[in-house]
């Protein structure tokens, strides 16, 4: 409840900011203050030291592990503003609104960890939705940018139209709105209300998939990604995407897993089409802002292996793999963003000139690629330790493991660019503070790739 | 304790070298870490048994464990002589940045180390990808003309392998009754024959593809030519050796079934591919290439009497894994100093070498003999073993394979006589000074391919707890 509240107060005071202060810089720093008050207040709650008193009549439900997620989201959204602040501050007018923005977004994130209810969910939804359009078309004098969010906008809303569906035909077969309540069990239950309970799941489960770009629903991804301001396209593929999936996973590993005759066999065909769709464009991108793009479709491929099982590896893996995967994104796309155009060729030469960036980089796409010694590694162990633990067929983690050699191919592409092919990178001056703030996030990679323990021991606090 | 600086030291010495700048000291801090490794590495091997272990990962019930058996130790000290000896026959090589080169060379030797004396499935194949790494490096910043697409093949290859094996792991895995990666647990695990043949399946392409077995060989001839020759020692001395030991330390204790299911299919695929590498390595003109054939016609030869699945076999493997890197080792330390000193690997090109420089002719007719497997050359004690294991199996494949030898004695004597014996070539004029350091290494290889060949006790007595618990329960 804390972090609902808070983030929900802190970001009508960041609209307020950007009437009181001038300065962007200040912006930064009352967002940066406000994330860590957000942070200290969902701890409060984590460690049960203090949380508001609110009575949601069972709507919400605070557990161990939504409540480590949003500090896990949390945390990352700050590293996420530590970083890239000064250019959050270069597009548009006011810097204070885009972090208001954020405030409301984590405030659907946090919905999303803790709703018992589907309609909760839909609010949540919501919530994380719609900054996202605004965000996509903040850089109004862009095309790109624009056609990306008038885009968004209109799948989006296509999307959450057919979730509101799904919704209607599971409160009409089961008369509640609470995924605690049983599911109409097969053998019991009636044939009409059975059938209208399975359709009304899928069309929500597709729903799911559009909003974390699983093939075949991923078309918006890329364009959307491509055209919004790099820093927003960060924040979408990272963040806000895992908050989705953890939303994804809490709702199919609720009552819902009864039904998994209803959609396992789906789950299936979207997992491998993701893998297929993503890994295999992503090989043949020539800018690296579209293979990245691809590339966060292919990831959630991997994260989708969380669905199967509802085991303590599925949980847990899930969770290493958002916390890698983010960091390694965020990353990355705080490379790109230093760079004056995002083809490989750009990057050509690139150790030669900067060698400490040279390597972070490396570190954040070996990450994606999962070699061990980055926390890479252990995410895509946990994702398939947990299917073939499920019992699900060896063959589908053999098709998994497949498009994940050819991953290697794309993320080495851009090593090989930087390593061994000649040229002057085509990259802005980049501060030496940058640097060290880039290597924060490949030492936290490194730590999670050697010690993930660590980071996952306190879910069970 | 000891085992633990074995692998430290190494990583120590590599972080440091990113360090120093200067090319000479960065050869002596190498030299000097590799050298200490190897006295602790003889060390362990006369002194018995070592073990190391700690908590990793507690969730997942990983260890962090290190052991030394006979097999480990045998390849441990493989390892820690190998690199010592690649370092300072490499001494003079011109190598740009050479801190960078010598700084993966040792997190190479890391890796290799962890695998061989890894004694938890998860640390193991922990071990396997990163001594991967620094070798993707190596060979695609230092090697050849086409060294970034061959060495991305390279790699492709084997981190495909890698994956299959990790869910070969993970399937081992939830079958064993206290949910652990130690090897221990892997073999009480109870599986049933289907899921040992799936499992077989996955283990089994890992390590074809690492040490190679036809037809996933592929990869190896243009790695080994393309890379830049201290690193082609490290890959055909000591990291095809990984996929045998794989075969050793996994494959035969943890699914004798399949094991020996599957015995006809793989040796019958071992001897296609020696007879096959052998017909090539035949008709090569470049002296890499016909080295990188040679060597994995030795290979095939070794998983052949692997998969024979005897005793006399298996011991004949575990001499050969050692005196297969010796020899290849020194035949490739031969080819670097003919290539740095003339500018040509093409046979053709050469002749004359025992005239210009008489103790290197000797030495490669010495080196090529242990090639051939002559009796006194330590090759023969491994190759006698292995040919009686492959009889006992099957006759007609005994023959078959024997025709290796035979094809081995014509491409070997064929590069000798071509490039140490006739006219002195154009090319072979421009020979220098003998490089000193790189002769010293040669002649302690030379020795200890004889004194191993004459009087190989030592060896049989390293890897008899290893032979003792694979065949006698």
């Amino acid at each position: 409840m804390n972090a609902i509240i808070a983030s929900a107060l802190l970001g009508v005071l960041m609209m307020f900011a950007s009437w009181i202060f001038d300065n962007e810089k200040t912006h930064t720093r009352i967002a940066l203050v406000g994330l860590l008050a957000l942070i200290v207040a969902n701890v409060l709650q984590l460690n049960g030291i203090y949380s508001i008193p609110l009575d949601t009549k069972g709507m919400l439900s605070f557990t161990q592990f939504g409540l480590y997620v949003n500090t896990i989201i949390f945390i990352l959204t700050f590293l996420y503003v530590w970083l890239n602040g000064d250019e959050i501050a270069k597009i548009g007018n006011h810097a204070a609104d885009f972090y208001a923005l954020f405030f409301f977004i984590l405030c659907g994130a946090s919905i999303l960890t803790s709703f018992n209810n589907l309609l909760m969910l839909f609010i949540g939804i919501e919530i994380l939705s719609i900054p996202l359009y605004i965000l996509t078309g903040s850089d109004k004098k862009n095309l790109n940018s624009n056609e990306a969010a008038l885009k968004y906008f209109l799948m989006g809303s296509f999307s959450t139209g057919i979730f509101l569906l799904g919704i209607t035909f599971i409160y009409g077969a089961t008369g509640t709105f609470q995924i605690t309540s049983p599911v109409l069990n097969p053998a019991t239950g009636m044939v009409r209300e059975q059938l209208m309970q399975s359709a009304g799941l899928i069309l929500i489960f597709v729903s799911f998939n559009f909003k974390v770009s699983a093939a075949p629903f991923h078309f918006w991804t890329p364009d959307v990604y491509d055209g919004a301001p790099t820093v927003f396209t960060s924040f979408m593929a990272t963040i806000v995407k895992a908050t989705a999936i953890i939303a994804f996973v809490v709702l199919f590993h609720s009552q819902f897993k009864a039904l998994g005759y209803a959609w396992e066999l789906l789950l299936t065909f979207v997992l491998i089409a993701t893998l297929f769709v993503g890994n295999i464009t992503a090989v043949f991108q020539r800018s690296v802002k579209r293979m990245l793009a691809y590339s966060s479709i292919a990831q959630v491929g991997f994260m989708l292996f969380a669905l199967y099982g509802a085991t303590s590896f599925a949980t847990e893996g899930i969770l290493l793999y958002i916390m890698s995967y983010s960091l390694a994104s965020i990353g990355l796309f705080g490379v790109l963003i230093k760079m004056k155009e995002y083809s490989f060729e750009a990057f050509n030469g690139l150790a030669k000139k900067e060698p400490l960036l040279a390597g972070m980089t490396t570190v954040f796409l070996l990450s994606l690629a999962g070699i061990p010694l980055t926390g890479g590694f252990f995410a895509k162990y946990y994702m398939l330790n947990a299917a073939v633990q499920s019992g699900t067929g060896l063959w589908l983690v053999v098709v998994a493991i497949l498009f994940a050699a050819v991953s290697v191919y794309y993320y080495f592409k851009l090593i090989q660019a930087m390593y061994f092919a000649e040229g002057e990178p085509a990259i802005y001056e980049v501060a030496q503070g940058y640097k060290y703030k880039l290597l924060v996030f490949a030492v936290l990679i490194l730590g999670l790739g050697i010690l993930p323990n660590v980071f996952l021991s306190y879910l069970y606090f | 304790m000891v085992l633990l600086s074995i692998l430290s030291i190494p990583f120590i010495a590599a972080i440091l070298l990113l360090f120093v700048k200067h090319d000479e000291k960065a050869n002596y801090v190498a030299i000097a870490a590799s050298g200490i490794t190897m006295a602790l590495s003889l060390n362990i091997a006369c002194n018995g048994a070592a073990n190391f272990d700690t908590s990793w990962m507690l969730s997942l019930n990983a260890r962090f464990t290190l052991t030394a058996d006979g097999l480990s130790k045998i390849l441990m000290l493989l390892t820690c002589i190998s690199f010592p000896a690649i370092f300072i026959a490499s001494a003079k090589n011109e190598i740009k940045n050479r801190n960078q080169f010598l700084s993966l060379m040792l997190f190479t030797q890391t890796g290799l180390l962890g695998v061989f004396l890894a004694g938890d499935a998860l640390l193991f194949y922990f071990f396997w990808e990163l001594a991967l790494i620094p070798v993707y490096f190596l060979c695609s910043i230092w090697g050849g003309e086409k060294r970034v697409a061959v060495t991305f093949k390279f790699f492709i290859y084997t981190f495909l392998g890698s994956l299959f094996m990790l869910i070969g792991i993970i399937l081992v895995y939830t079958h064993t009754a206290d949910q652990s990666f130690a090897i221990q647990s892997f073999k009480q695990a109870t599986l049933t024959f289907g899921q040992q043949l799936t499992a077989f399946a996955l283990f089994f392409t890992a390590f074809a593809i690492k040490m190679p077995i036809f037809p996933l060989h592929t990869w190896q001839p243009d790695a080994y030519e393309q890379s830049p020759t201290p690193v082609t020692m490290v890959l055909s001395a000591v990291m095809v050796k990984m996929g045998i030991y794989g075969v050793i330390r996994w494959l035969m204790p943890l699914f004798p079934a399949a094991f020996s299911a599957h015995s006809n299919f793989v040796v019958i695929l071992s001897v296609i591919g020696i007879l096959y590498a052998s017909f090539i390595a035949i008709r090569q003109d470049d002296m890499k290439r016909l080295i990188a054939y040679s060597s994995i016609a030795h290979i095939g030869l070794m998983s052949a009497a692997l998969f024979a699945n005897n005793e006399i076999g298996t011991q004949g493997v575990l001499i050969q894994l050692f005196s297969h890197g010796v020899n290849v080792l020194g035949l490739w330390i031969i080819a670097d100093i003919i290539e740095q000193q003339t500018g040509t690997r093409s046979l053709k090109e050469m002749g004359g070498l025992a005239k210009q420089n008489p103790t290197l002719g000797i030495l490669l007719v010495g080196f090529a003999f242990a090639n051939i497997a002559l009796p006194l050359t330590n090759a023969f004690v491994g190759e006698f073993l292995m040919f009686n294991s492959l009889f006992q199996f099957n006759p007609w494949i005994a023959a078959a394979a024997g025709v290796s030898v035979v094809l081995a004695a014509i491409y070997t004597l064929n590069m000798v006589q071509k490039c140490a014996y006739g006219e002195v070539s154009e090319k072979m004029n421009k020979m220098q000074a003998p490089n000193v350091p790189a002769q010293f290494v040669l002649i302690v290889l030379f020795i200890v391919v004889i004194l191993s060949g004459v009087y190989p006790a030592p060896l049989f007595d390293l890897t008899a707890d290893t032979l003792q618990q694979l065949f006698i329960k």
